[in-house]
């Protein structure tokens, strides 16, 4: 009792860690998507950030400078992609398509060159991360059954980007559906004409919206090697931008459902790594990519069957071209 | 006929000065769409507080002139005034804050949103969204009642009618200050009664000082609301009325630049033997309503039977049936002597192979895939002809051959195989797919609303088409909800209301009253 108790808690724990990056990248994918950007760059965007961010932190020794340096990264490479298909119109599946190769190539091209160590980026040391933070009244607080363990375990004691990003939820969330900014935005990846008879620039909007997309996306790379990891591997963002995607559809680009799906597929990959050769009864043992895949496949089935259909913002996709 | 060309001056506008009791002027505007000239110096002028009309017929550049006002369009050259004074309309938040405001023919609402939020959207009060609509709402509450712009706030747009929608359009003007008003075809989606509670609203906007610019291209509406009209034709101001001293067939001659039948010669022909028979046919729709009901008729030779009835009596149902789009469910059809019986082998090929041709409602939908070229749209349904393809392959140069006859031949504008559809006016379209079918050389046409969303011109055109088809003995069905159009065209005219025939007369005896009645099921003849 006590054990499948403990375990229970240590995968939570896992849930969250594995979701971070997640929940930053799909936050951003609603920003550019409400907007009527496409965003498949999200993994690029993290990737290449992910690597910024390790370089800047070992080159200069501290991590806020490691993190504003990977949102500039992650800020240019969506300036490229606006620029691609808000200004010159182009198709946005092809550019964000071009964001992830290009991420992919560069970062190792880059970290061979820089570092020669097969792509790797040299360990950063412990001040050179953002460590977890421990919350006051731990000790007390571990006295308490069941509570007291959760927030020991579970709540505290996680890297402040973890806060981050559940703050990045509500911050989402606030603007869209609160402000002005948020209104003008889902209006111009509805029905853009409307946005533009009304005086507002769409060419404008979009760009803002995508540059926010940038800083979060910077954000979740930046947790990637600087915070959650050590330094930076190639290929290390393995296809979370991806999942992120899925989870944004899942919430049907709602913050609040977006970050439970999040955290659904966070804890999917948590128990398939807890999971691994562990021998189940009557199944025996589950192979490592069936777990991998089941976020993916939770997601077809899911928007298949249960939930509905997810519709996209009106306008996703289409550029905005005035005369004819 | 008097030429119009230099009436009421442009020549005269363009050398006053600019004065201060109009609300807008407009001077030696010109724009240009690559080599289309849209707009052609033209000069315009627009009393304060008054209802001015501008009528022309589609791509007269009416559109293009107030998108210009608007600051959508930048215009190649020329002047904009508003109240005397010289201004830099460069964008439609440089124009939204000069007064202007704008109610688009296709509107600018975002789906999603309630009314409110549409409403507001561009002019919201405060950076935080409840703050704000707590001061817009009033605002909006005070407009709604002062000009009886009655909406629901709460709604969302998609679930809303659309004239509601458009309340809602001119609300959202008026949210930002508007003090001129540009409506562009706003009675094309509405009602008769829809159409009188919107004029009702813009005479209100006039007492209150508010000026208005009203584009369509219905002549009655212009007579019966504008103080003054404009007519455009070819991206040209050709005229300037004052509307008491001018006439319906004033305005239609300078929108066409000729004098323009309103009225059809029938050509007296006499009818030879039935070519389509209908007995007993009933339908029930996939919702399991009973559309049709018992309907029987007879076509013959050379003559129009018109189908009366407001749209959505079964009238659809109907034509696609006979058609081929639908199966046949209980009932009999005779085409040509080929008997065909429910739940037969009946569908759109094996008609074209009967001699029935079919020119659809909606020709959107059904009429052309409007990114095609016109050369590939002016054979679907026949692509199989082996005039145009030899087996597996399409014969591109005959099928050129042939679309550049067709085009010459219907009077399709612009005269070009190798356009997309969809860069067509309504009434190119419809040419086109009219030229289409009666290219076949059926010895059955049906026709359905062959003149909805078409200009005068066009108009003239299509009927004469039909008249020269029907001379030819070919048989026509006409399913129109135009009254008129069922009267002048029509040898025979059958009336439907809920799905039965409810009536039939001769179109020599039939009157409006009479037809109007039998239409909404008050009388049976």
């Amino acid at each position: 009792m006590l054990e499948s108790f403990q375990i229970i808690i240590s995968l939570l724990d896992s849930t969250i860690r594995i979701a971070t990056p997640l929940i930053f990248c799909a936050m951003a994918g609603i920003f550019s998507e409400r907007s009527g950007i496409i965003d498949i760059g999200l993994e690029g965007k993290m990737l290449l950030s992910a690597f910024v961010a390790a370089t800047a932190t070992f080159l200069t020794g501290s991590p806020v400078f490691g993190l504003f340096a990977a949102i500039l990264a992650s800020c240019s490479a969506s300036l490229i992609h606006g620029f691609a298909c808000i200004t010159n119109k182009g198709d946005q599946v092809i550019s964000g398509l071009a964001i992830n190769i290009l991420a992919s190539g560069l970062t190792i091209t880059l970290g061979i060159a820089l570092f020669s160590r097969g792509g790797q980026t040299p360990p950063l040391a412990s001040e050179q991360r953002f460590m977890p933070i421990d919350f006051p009244f731990l000790d007390q607080l571990s006295f308490v059954p069941v509570f007291g363990e959760l927030f020991v375990e579970v709540i505290s004691g996680h890297n402040i980007l973890v806060y981050l990003s559940v703050l990045a939820v509500f911050f989402t969330y606030y603007v869209i559906f609160k402000t002005r900014f948020g209104l003008r935005l889902r209006a111009v990846g509805e029905k853009p004409e409307a946005v533009d008879t009304a005086g507002i620039s769409v060419i404008k909007m979009r760009y803002q919206s995508i540059l926010i997309a940038g800083m979060l996306c910077g954000l979740a790379g930046a947790y990637l090697s600087i915070a959650h990891g050590a330094g930076f591997g190639r290929e290390m963002s393995a296809g979370k931008g991806y999942i992120a995607l899925a989870a944004m559809i899942f919430g049907k680009w709602n913050p609040i459902p977006t970050l439970f799906a999040c955290l659904l597929f966070g804890f999917l990959e948590a128990l398939g790594v807890r999971l691994e050769g562990v021998e189940l009864i009557w199944i025996g043992e589950v192979p490592v990519q069936v777990m991998q895949a089941l976020p993916y496949v939770l997601t077809v089935v899911l928007l298949a069957g249960f939930i509905g259909k997810a519709r996209a913002p009106g306008a996703i996709g289409v550029p905005y071209s005035k005369e004819g | 006929m008097k030429n119009s060309e230099n009436k009421g001056g442009n020549e005269e506008i363009a050398s006053l000065p600019p004065s201060t009791d109009s609300a807008i002027e407009l001077k030696n505007i010109t724009k240009r769409f690559g080599h289309v000239v849209a707009n052609s110096d033209v000069n315009l002028k627009v009393r304060t507080g008054t209802i001015h009309g501008i009528v022309g017929e589609n791509g007269a550049g009416k559109s293009t002139l107030m998108n210009i006002l608007f600051g959508l369009y930048k215009p190649d050259s020329g002047m904009i005034f508003l109240n005397g004074q010289a201004v830099d309309v460069n964008s439609p938040e440089k124009s939204i804050a000069l007064g202007i405001g704008m109610v688009h023919q296709h509107f600018m609402l975002v789906p999603t949103f309630t009314v409110l939020e549409n409403a507001m959207l561009g002019n919201e009060g405060s950076m935080l969204l409840r703050s704000g609509e707590e001061v817009v709402l009033d605002r909006l509450k005070g407009l709604s009642n002062n000009y009886g712009l009655d909406v629901d706030f709460e709604a969302i747009i998609s679930d809303t009618p659309v004239g509601m929608q458009q309340r809602v359009e001119i609300l959202k003007a008026l949210n930002r200050g508007a003090k001129i008003l540009i409506l562009d075809e706003p009675t094309g989606v509405l009602t008769p009664q829809e159409t009188i509670g919107l004029f009702d609203i813009l005479r209100s906007l006039r007492e209150q000082g508010v000026t208005i610019i009203l584009i369509t291209h219905k002549l009655k509406e212009i007579m019966s609301i504008t103080d003054t009209v404009s007519v455009m034709r070819g991206g040209k101001v050709v005229a300037n009325f004052s509307t008491e001293k001018t006439s319906p067939e004033e305005l239609a001659e300078n929108m066409v630049g000729r004098k323009v039948l309103l009225s059809i010669e029938k050509p007296t022909l006499k009818v030879g033997k039935p070519v389509l028979e209908v007995k007993n046919v009933s339908h029930e729709s996939k919702d399991g309503v009973l559309v049709l009901k018992n309907i029987s008729f007879d076509l013959k030779e050379g003559e129009i039977l018109g189908i009366a009835g407001v749209a959505g009596n079964g009238q659809s149902e109907l034509l696609d049936i006979l058609s081929g789009i639908e199966t046949l469910q209980i009932g009999q059809i005779t085409v040509n002597d080929k008997t065909i019986l429910p739940f037969q082998d009946w569908n759109s090929k094996k008609a074209r192979e009967f001699g029935v041709a079919h020119v659809p409602e909606d020709r959107h939908k059904r009429g052309l895939v409007l990114p095609f070229y016109n050369y590939e749209n002016s054979i679907l349904g026949y692509h199989r002809n082996e005039n145009y393809s030899s087996g597996f392959l399409m014969d591109k140069r005959k099928i050129l051959n042939f679309v550049d006859d067709l085009v010459e031949n219907f009077d399709v504008r612009p005269r070009s195989s190798s356009i997309s559809s969809g860069k067509l006016s309504g009434g190119n379209q419809q040419k086109l797919v009219l030229a289409r079918e009666i290219e076949s050389n059926p010895n059955i046409l049906l026709v359905g609303q062959p003149t909805r969303g078409v200009d005068i011109g066009a108009i003239e055109r299509i009927y004469e088409d039909l008249m020269k088809l029907k001379s030819k003995g070919t048989a026509i069905l006409l399913v129109s909800v135009e009254l008129d159009e069922i009267m002048s065209l029509s040898d025979r005219i059958v009336v439907m209301n809920q799905g039965t025939i409810v009536g039939e007369t001769n179109s020599s005896n039939a009157t409006e009253l009479d037809l109007g009645k039998m239409m909404s099921g008050l009388e049976q003849v």
